[in-house]
Protein backbone atom coordinates (compact mmCIF):
# COMPACT_ATOMS: atom_id res chain seq x y z
CA UNK A 1 0.00 0.00 0.00
CA UNK A 2 1.32 3.39 -0.92
CA UNK A 3 2.32 6.05 2.27
CA UNK A 4 -0.71 8.24 1.23
CA UNK A 5 -3.23 5.48 1.10
CA UNK A 6 -1.66 4.26 4.14
CA UNK A 7 -1.74 7.84 5.81
CA UNK A 8 -5.75 7.95 5.04
CA UNK A 9 -6.23 4.88 6.01
CA UNK A 10 -5.39 5.33 9.59
CA UNK A 11 -7.38 8.61 9.55
CA UNK A 12 -10.24 6.85 8.30
CA UNK A 13 -9.60 4.09 11.43
CA UNK A 14 -9.09 6.89 13.73
CA UNK A 15 -12.06 8.37 12.72
CA UNK A 16 -13.97 5.59 13.17
CA UNK A 17 -12.58 4.28 16.67
CA UNK A 18 -12.26 7.70 18.13
CA UNK A 19 -16.04 8.60 17.41
CA UNK A 20 -17.24 5.16 18.69
CA UNK A 21 -15.20 5.85 21.96
CA UNK A 22 -16.61 9.54 22.45
CA UNK A 23 -20.17 8.04 21.94
CA UNK A 24 -19.13 5.09 24.02
CA UNK A 25 -17.87 7.61 27.04
CA UNK A 26 -21.38 9.36 26.65
CA UNK A 27 -23.73 6.44 26.46
CA UNK A 28 -21.71 4.86 30.33
CA UNK A 29 -22.36 8.16 31.43
CA UNK A 30 -25.93 8.52 30.36
CA UNK A 31 -26.40 4.59 31.02
CA UNK A 32 -29.38 5.27 34.00
CA UNK A 33 -31.25 7.85 31.98
CA UNK A 34 -31.41 6.01 28.46
CA UNK A 35 -33.08 2.71 30.65
CA UNK A 36 -37.01 3.21 29.75
CA UNK A 37 -37.78 1.95 33.07
CA UNK A 38 -37.15 1.41 36.33
CA UNK A 39 -37.62 -2.42 38.22
CA UNK A 40 -39.76 -2.56 41.12
CA UNK A 41 -36.50 -3.31 42.92
CA UNK A 42 -35.16 0.45 42.45
CA UNK A 43 -38.41 1.23 43.45
CA UNK A 44 -38.85 -0.28 46.69
CA UNK A 45 -34.96 0.52 47.64
CA UNK A 46 -35.77 3.96 46.85
CA UNK A 47 -33.68 4.59 43.62
CA UNK A 48 -36.71 6.20 41.75
CA UNK A 49 -37.41 9.60 42.01
CA UNK A 50 -40.80 10.43 44.53
CA UNK A 51 -43.44 12.23 42.79
CA UNK A 52 -41.55 12.37 39.28
CA UNK A 53 -43.42 11.01 36.57
CA UNK A 54 -41.35 7.67 35.97
CA UNK A 55 -41.81 3.76 33.95
CA UNK A 56 -41.86 0.44 35.85
CA UNK A 57 -41.74 -2.61 34.12
CA UNK A 58 -42.37 -5.77 35.63
CA UNK A 59 -44.60 -9.30 35.17
CA UNK A 60 -48.16 -8.75 36.38
CA UNK A 61 -48.33 -11.14 39.39
CA UNK A 62 -50.63 -13.96 38.96
CA UNK A 63 -54.22 -13.45 40.68
CA UNK A 64 -53.28 -10.02 41.49
CA UNK A 65 -55.77 -8.46 39.14
CA UNK A 66 -58.72 -6.67 40.62
CA UNK A 67 -61.43 -4.57 38.44
CA UNK A 68 -63.88 -2.17 39.63
CA UNK A 69 -67.20 -2.46 38.85
CA UNK A 70 -68.28 0.97 38.42
CA UNK A 71 -65.19 2.63 36.53
CA UNK A 72 -62.30 1.46 34.52
CA UNK A 73 -59.99 1.66 37.76
CA UNK A 74 -58.09 -1.62 37.70
CA UNK A 75 -55.27 -2.46 40.26
CA UNK A 76 -52.34 -5.06 40.40
CA UNK A 77 -49.32 -5.95 41.42
CA UNK A 78 -46.03 -5.46 39.43
CA UNK A 79 -42.85 -8.08 40.60
CA UNK A 80 -39.26 -8.68 39.18
CA UNK A 81 -39.26 -11.59 41.23
CA UNK A 82 -37.31 -9.81 43.89
CA UNK A 83 -39.56 -6.77 45.07
CA UNK A 84 -43.50 -6.22 44.43
CA UNK A 85 -44.96 -2.66 43.74
CA UNK A 86 -48.56 -2.18 44.04
CA UNK A 87 -50.04 -0.27 40.38
CA UNK A 88 -53.60 1.60 40.06
CA UNK A 89 -54.62 2.34 36.89
CA UNK A 90 -57.89 3.70 34.98
CA UNK A 91 -58.05 3.80 31.68
CA UNK A 92 -58.24 0.77 28.63
CA UNK A 93 -55.64 -2.12 29.16
CA UNK A 94 -53.60 -3.15 25.66
CA UNK A 95 -54.39 -6.59 24.33
CA UNK A 96 -51.87 -8.03 25.82
CA UNK A 97 -52.06 -7.07 28.87
CA UNK A 98 -52.91 -10.37 31.34
CA UNK A 99 -51.75 -11.35 34.64
CA UNK A 100 -47.89 -13.21 33.95
CA UNK A 101 -47.37 -10.60 31.36
CA UNK A 102 -44.78 -8.30 30.90
CA UNK A 103 -45.74 -4.83 30.98
CA UNK A 104 -44.36 -1.25 31.73
CA UNK A 105 -46.64 1.34 34.00
CA UNK A 106 -45.73 5.10 33.86
CA UNK A 107 -47.18 7.39 36.59
CA UNK A 108 -46.65 8.60 40.05
CA UNK A 109 -44.68 7.00 43.02
CA UNK A 110 -46.91 7.53 46.06
CA UNK A 111 -45.51 6.63 48.61
CA UNK A 112 -45.23 3.02 50.06
CA UNK A 113 -44.47 1.39 46.69
CA UNK A 114 -47.54 2.50 45.10
CA UNK A 115 -47.28 3.72 41.91
CA UNK A 116 -50.43 5.50 40.42
CA UNK A 117 -50.13 4.82 36.50
CA UNK A 118 -51.76 6.91 33.84
CA UNK A 119 -50.71 4.93 31.01
CA UNK A 120 -50.10 1.03 30.90
CA UNK A 121 -48.01 -0.57 27.82
CA UNK A 122 -47.32 -4.51 27.25
CA UNK A 123 -44.06 -5.58 26.85
CA UNK A 124 -44.48 -8.37 24.19
CA UNK A 125 -41.24 -10.95 24.69
CA UNK A 126 -39.03 -12.62 21.91
CA UNK A 127 -40.96 -15.95 21.82
CA UNK A 128 -43.20 -16.69 18.60
CA UNK A 129 -45.92 -19.56 18.54
CA UNK A 130 -48.62 -21.01 17.37
CA UNK A 131 -51.74 -21.57 19.28
CA UNK A 132 -51.96 -24.93 19.36
CA UNK A 133 -48.26 -25.21 20.44
CA UNK A 134 -48.99 -23.33 23.62
CA UNK A 135 -52.37 -25.09 24.42
CA UNK A 136 -50.55 -28.09 24.42
CA UNK A 137 -47.42 -26.54 26.70
CA UNK A 138 -50.31 -25.79 29.17
CA UNK A 139 -51.94 -29.17 29.12
CA UNK A 140 -48.56 -30.45 29.98
CA UNK A 141 -48.16 -28.33 32.91
CA UNK A 142 -45.53 -25.90 31.32
CA UNK A 143 -44.93 -21.71 30.30
CA UNK A 144 -44.16 -20.86 27.32
CA UNK A 145 -40.39 -20.59 28.04
CA UNK A 146 -40.71 -24.54 28.61
CA UNK A 147 -39.94 -23.93 32.69
CA UNK A 148 -42.85 -25.49 34.63
CA UNK A 149 -45.81 -23.21 35.77
CA UNK A 150 -46.23 -23.57 39.23
CA UNK A 151 -42.71 -21.81 40.84
CA UNK A 152 -42.91 -18.29 39.10
CA UNK A 153 -39.03 -18.32 38.85
CA UNK A 154 -38.53 -17.25 35.16
CA UNK A 155 -36.55 -14.06 34.72
CA UNK A 156 -38.34 -11.23 33.40
CA UNK A 157 -38.27 -11.45 29.81
CA UNK B 1 -9.51 -11.04 -5.66
CA UNK B 2 -7.10 -7.61 -6.05
CA UNK B 3 -7.69 -8.15 -9.37
CA UNK B 4 -11.48 -8.19 -9.01
CA UNK B 5 -10.96 -4.88 -6.32
CA UNK B 6 -9.25 -2.78 -9.28
CA UNK B 7 -11.41 -3.75 -12.10
CA UNK B 8 -14.28 -2.04 -9.63
CA UNK B 9 -12.29 1.12 -10.16
CA UNK B 10 -13.34 1.30 -13.93
CA UNK B 11 -17.08 2.14 -13.90
CA UNK B 12 -17.69 0.78 -17.45
CA UNK B 13 -16.37 -2.33 -16.44
CA UNK B 14 -19.13 -2.79 -13.78
CA UNK B 15 -21.51 -1.24 -16.22
CA UNK B 16 -21.18 -4.07 -18.36
CA UNK B 17 -21.23 -6.62 -15.78
CA UNK B 18 -23.59 -5.11 -13.62
CA UNK B 19 -26.00 -4.98 -16.73
CA UNK B 20 -25.48 -9.31 -16.77
CA UNK B 21 -26.54 -9.53 -13.22
CA UNK B 22 -29.77 -7.30 -13.18
CA UNK B 23 -32.13 -10.12 -14.30
CA UNK B 24 -30.94 -12.80 -11.75
CA UNK B 25 -31.45 -10.78 -8.93
CA UNK B 26 -35.03 -9.74 -10.63
CA UNK B 27 -35.87 -12.99 -11.19
CA UNK B 28 -34.55 -14.04 -7.22
CA UNK B 29 -36.68 -11.15 -5.87
CA UNK B 30 -40.00 -11.49 -7.71
CA UNK B 31 -39.72 -15.11 -6.81
CA UNK B 32 -38.99 -14.91 -3.34
CA UNK B 33 -40.68 -11.87 -2.10
CA UNK B 34 -43.96 -13.81 -4.10
CA UNK B 35 -43.61 -16.90 -1.96
CA UNK B 36 -42.72 -15.41 0.71
CA UNK B 37 -45.55 -13.04 0.87
CA UNK B 38 -48.20 -15.57 0.42
CA UNK B 39 -46.86 -18.19 2.50
CA UNK B 40 -46.46 -15.63 5.23
CA UNK B 41 -49.75 -13.85 5.24
CA UNK B 42 -51.70 -17.60 4.24
CA UNK B 43 -49.94 -20.21 5.70
CA UNK B 44 -47.59 -19.57 8.51
CA UNK B 45 -48.79 -19.49 11.99
CA UNK B 46 -51.11 -17.27 13.73
CA UNK B 47 -49.00 -16.21 17.14
CA UNK B 48 -50.43 -17.59 20.51
CA UNK B 49 -50.68 -13.89 21.91
CA UNK B 50 -51.00 -11.51 19.35
CA UNK B 51 -52.84 -13.41 16.60
CA UNK B 52 -52.22 -12.03 13.11
CA UNK B 53 -51.26 -8.79 14.20
CA UNK B 54 -47.70 -10.73 14.45
CA UNK B 55 -47.69 -11.13 10.53
CA UNK B 56 -46.47 -7.58 10.12
CA UNK B 57 -43.27 -9.14 11.61
CA UNK B 58 -42.20 -10.67 7.41
CA UNK B 59 -42.12 -7.17 6.89
CA UNK B 60 -40.87 -5.47 9.64
CA UNK B 61 -37.50 -7.59 10.18
CA UNK B 62 -36.12 -7.38 6.99
CA UNK B 63 -36.41 -4.14 6.37
CA UNK B 64 -34.75 -3.39 9.43
CA UNK B 65 -32.08 -5.97 8.72
CA UNK B 66 -31.89 -4.10 5.26
CA UNK B 67 -31.64 0.05 6.99
CA UNK B 68 -28.81 -1.56 8.60
CA UNK B 69 -26.56 -3.27 6.35
CA UNK B 70 -26.87 -0.48 4.28
CA UNK B 71 -25.60 1.78 6.12
CA UNK B 72 -22.56 -0.55 7.02
CA UNK B 73 -22.58 -0.91 3.08
CA UNK B 74 -22.38 2.77 2.82
CA UNK B 75 -19.92 3.19 5.45
CA UNK B 76 -17.18 0.73 3.97
CA UNK B 77 -17.60 2.43 0.40
CA UNK B 78 -17.28 5.74 1.62
CA UNK B 79 -13.98 4.31 3.62
CA UNK B 80 -12.77 2.74 -0.16
CA UNK B 81 -13.78 5.87 -1.61
CA UNK B 82 -11.36 8.53 0.84
CA UNK B 83 -8.39 5.66 0.96
CA UNK B 84 -8.49 4.49 -2.47
CA UNK B 85 -10.32 7.45 -4.18
CA UNK B 86 -12.26 4.81 -6.46
CA UNK B 87 -15.31 6.72 -7.79
CA UNK B 88 -17.76 3.57 -7.80
CA UNK B 89 -17.74 3.19 -4.46
CA UNK B 90 -18.64 7.14 -4.11
CA UNK B 91 -21.21 6.51 -6.43
CA UNK B 92 -22.64 3.77 -4.73
CA UNK B 93 -22.79 5.97 -1.53
CA UNK B 94 -25.16 8.72 -3.58
CA UNK B 95 -27.26 5.17 -4.93
CA UNK B 96 -27.69 3.73 -1.64
CA UNK B 97 -28.70 6.63 0.75
CA UNK B 98 -32.17 6.93 -0.13
CA UNK B 99 -32.50 3.24 -0.54
CA UNK B 100 -31.76 2.92 3.20
CA UNK B 101 -33.58 5.61 4.24
CA UNK B 102 -36.85 3.82 3.04
CA UNK B 103 -36.47 0.66 4.11
CA UNK B 104 -35.33 2.53 7.59
CA UNK B 105 -38.90 4.32 7.49
CA UNK B 106 -40.62 0.96 6.53
CA UNK B 107 -39.35 -0.71 9.38
CA UNK B 108 -40.50 2.39 12.22
CA UNK B 109 -43.96 2.69 9.83
CA UNK B 110 -44.69 -0.84 10.27
CA UNK B 111 -43.04 -0.84 13.68
CA UNK B 112 -45.35 1.80 15.06
CA UNK B 113 -48.52 0.25 13.12
CA UNK B 114 -47.56 -2.77 15.47
CA UNK B 115 -46.73 -1.23 18.52
CA UNK B 116 -50.40 0.12 18.52
CA UNK B 117 -52.57 -2.90 18.91
CA UNK B 118 -49.65 -4.88 20.97
CA UNK B 119 -47.67 -2.30 23.27
CA UNK B 120 -50.91 0.04 23.47
CA UNK B 121 -49.16 3.00 22.20
CA UNK B 122 -47.25 3.99 18.68
CA UNK B 123 -44.08 5.40 19.76
CA UNK B 124 -41.76 5.97 22.81
CA UNK B 125 -38.97 6.89 23.38
CA UNK B 126 -37.06 3.78 24.44
CA UNK B 127 -33.45 3.01 23.23
CA UNK B 128 -33.89 1.07 20.63
CA UNK B 129 -36.89 3.08 18.63
CA UNK B 130 -34.37 6.44 19.25
CA UNK B 131 -31.62 4.82 17.85
CA UNK B 132 -33.61 4.21 14.70
CA UNK B 133 -34.90 6.98 14.34
CA UNK B 134 -31.23 8.27 14.72
CA UNK B 135 -30.28 5.82 11.50
CA UNK B 136 -33.21 7.95 9.62
CA UNK B 137 -31.61 11.00 10.23
CA UNK B 138 -28.18 10.10 9.69
CA UNK B 139 -29.89 8.66 6.53
CA UNK B 140 -31.92 12.21 5.76
CA UNK B 141 -27.79 13.78 6.50
CA UNK B 142 -26.36 11.82 3.77
CA UNK B 143 -28.89 12.81 1.16
CA UNK B 144 -28.42 16.26 1.67
CA UNK B 145 -24.96 16.64 1.75
CA UNK B 146 -25.29 14.71 -1.13
CA UNK B 147 -28.13 17.62 -2.78
CA UNK B 148 -26.51 20.31 -1.22
CA UNK B 149 -22.78 19.91 -2.20
CA UNK B 150 -22.47 20.25 -6.03
CA UNK B 151 -18.64 19.52 -6.51
CA UNK B 152 -19.14 15.67 -6.88
CA UNK B 153 -15.43 14.59 -5.04
CA UNK B 154 -16.53 17.36 -2.09
CA UNK B 155 -20.00 15.35 -1.89
CA UNK B 156 -18.53 12.15 -1.61
CA UNK B 157 -15.99 13.35 1.08
CA UNK B 158 -18.42 14.47 3.23
CA UNK B 159 -20.72 11.59 2.71
CA UNK B 160 -18.17 9.29 3.43
CA UNK B 161 -17.21 10.60 6.67
CA UNK B 162 -21.09 11.16 7.93
CA UNK B 163 -21.61 7.59 7.06
CA UNK B 164 -18.16 6.91 8.77
CA UNK B 165 -19.08 8.50 12.07
CA UNK B 166 -22.40 7.47 11.70
CA UNK B 167 -21.31 4.01 11.61
CA UNK B 168 -21.17 3.82 15.40
CA UNK B 169 -24.91 3.73 15.73
CA UNK B 170 -25.14 0.29 14.21
CA UNK B 171 -24.21 -1.86 17.37
CA UNK B 172 -26.47 0.59 19.66
CA UNK B 173 -29.26 -0.27 18.03
CA UNK B 174 -28.27 -3.96 17.80
CA UNK B 175 -27.71 -4.13 21.53
CA UNK B 176 -29.82 -1.65 22.92
CA UNK B 177 -32.43 -3.74 23.71
CA UNK B 178 -29.64 -5.90 25.63
CA UNK B 179 -27.71 -2.83 27.34
CA UNK B 180 -31.22 -0.78 28.46
CA UNK B 181 -34.51 -2.01 29.92
CA UNK B 182 -36.43 -1.31 26.61
CA UNK B 183 -40.05 -2.03 25.62
CA UNK B 184 -38.52 -3.23 22.25
CA UNK B 185 -37.57 -7.36 22.87
CA UNK B 186 -34.28 -8.46 22.26
CA UNK B 187 -34.02 -10.31 19.41
CA UNK B 188 -35.81 -13.63 18.29
CA UNK B 189 -33.32 -14.60 16.18
CA UNK B 190 -29.37 -15.41 17.34
CA UNK B 191 -26.57 -16.60 16.04
CA UNK B 192 -25.63 -18.92 18.42
CA UNK B 193 -28.78 -20.38 19.92
CA UNK B 194 -31.92 -21.82 17.66
CA UNK B 195 -34.53 -19.08 17.20
CA UNK B 196 -37.28 -18.22 19.68
CA UNK B 197 -39.97 -18.69 16.98
CA UNK B 198 -40.82 -22.38 15.28
CA UNK B 199 -40.05 -23.23 12.10
CA UNK B 200 -42.86 -22.61 10.33
CA UNK B 201 -42.97 -19.24 11.24
CA UNK B 202 -39.69 -18.71 10.79
CA UNK B 203 -39.00 -20.10 7.15
CA UNK B 204 -40.80 -17.72 5.39
CA UNK B 205 -38.74 -14.79 7.21
CA UNK B 206 -35.34 -16.31 5.49
CA UNK B 207 -37.18 -16.25 2.46
CA UNK B 208 -38.67 -12.60 3.29
CA UNK B 209 -34.94 -11.36 4.02
CA UNK B 210 -33.64 -13.47 1.15
CA UNK B 211 -36.75 -11.39 -1.48
CA UNK B 212 -35.58 -7.73 0.62
CA UNK B 213 -32.13 -8.46 -0.32
CA UNK B 214 -32.42 -9.27 -3.86
CA UNK B 215 -35.09 -6.53 -4.48
CA UNK B 216 -32.52 -3.91 -2.55
CA UNK B 217 -29.41 -5.89 -5.24
CA UNK B 218 -31.53 -4.72 -8.02
CA UNK B 219 -32.73 -1.00 -6.98
CA UNK B 220 -29.06 -0.73 -6.02
CA UNK B 221 -27.51 -1.84 -9.48
CA UNK B 222 -29.93 0.72 -11.25
CA UNK B 223 -29.20 3.28 -9.11
CA UNK B 224 -25.54 3.08 -9.81
CA UNK B 225 -25.32 2.47 -13.10
CA UNK B 226 -27.77 5.79 -13.51
CA UNK B 227 -25.15 7.29 -11.42
CA UNK B 228 -22.39 5.93 -13.49
CA UNK B 229 -23.72 6.78 -16.81
CA UNK B 230 -24.72 10.52 -15.91
CA UNK B 231 -20.81 11.23 -14.37
CA UNK B 232 -19.57 9.55 -17.16
CA UNK B 233 -21.47 11.12 -19.98
CA UNK B 234 -18.95 12.82 -21.37
CA UNK B 235 -16.87 9.74 -22.38
CA UNK B 236 -16.70 7.74 -25.46
CA UNK B 237 -18.42 4.52 -24.43
CA UNK B 238 -21.30 6.43 -23.15
CA UNK B 239 -21.98 8.35 -26.17
CA UNK B 240 -21.90 5.07 -27.57
CA UNK B 241 -24.67 2.88 -25.33
CA UNK B 242 -27.17 6.16 -25.84
CA UNK B 243 -26.22 6.43 -29.79
CA UNK B 244 -26.65 2.62 -30.08
CA UNK B 245 -30.20 3.06 -28.36
CA UNK B 246 -31.33 5.86 -30.26
CA UNK B 247 -30.67 4.25 -33.33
Amino acid sequence: MNPKRKQRLILVLFLVFGFAAVVGLMLVALKENINLFYSPSQIVNGEAPEGARIRVGGMVVNGSVSRDNQSLLVSFQLTDYKSTVAVQYSGILPDLFREGQGIVAMGKVSGRGLLVADEVLAKHDEKYMPPEVSDALKKAGKQEDGSDIIPAQSSEK
Amino acid sequence: MWAFFHRLGSPKWFYDISGKWLPWFGGLAVLTLATGIVWALLYAPADYQQGNSFRIIYIHVPAAILAQSCFMMMAVAGAIGLIWKMKLADMFVKAAAPVGASFTFLALFTGAVWGKPTWGTWWVWDARLTAMLILLFLYFGVIALQAAIEDFSVAAKASAVLALVGLVNIPIIKYSVEWWNTLHQPATFKLTEKPAMPAEMWVPLLVMVIGFYSFFAVVILLRTRNEILERERRTRWVKDIVLSKVK
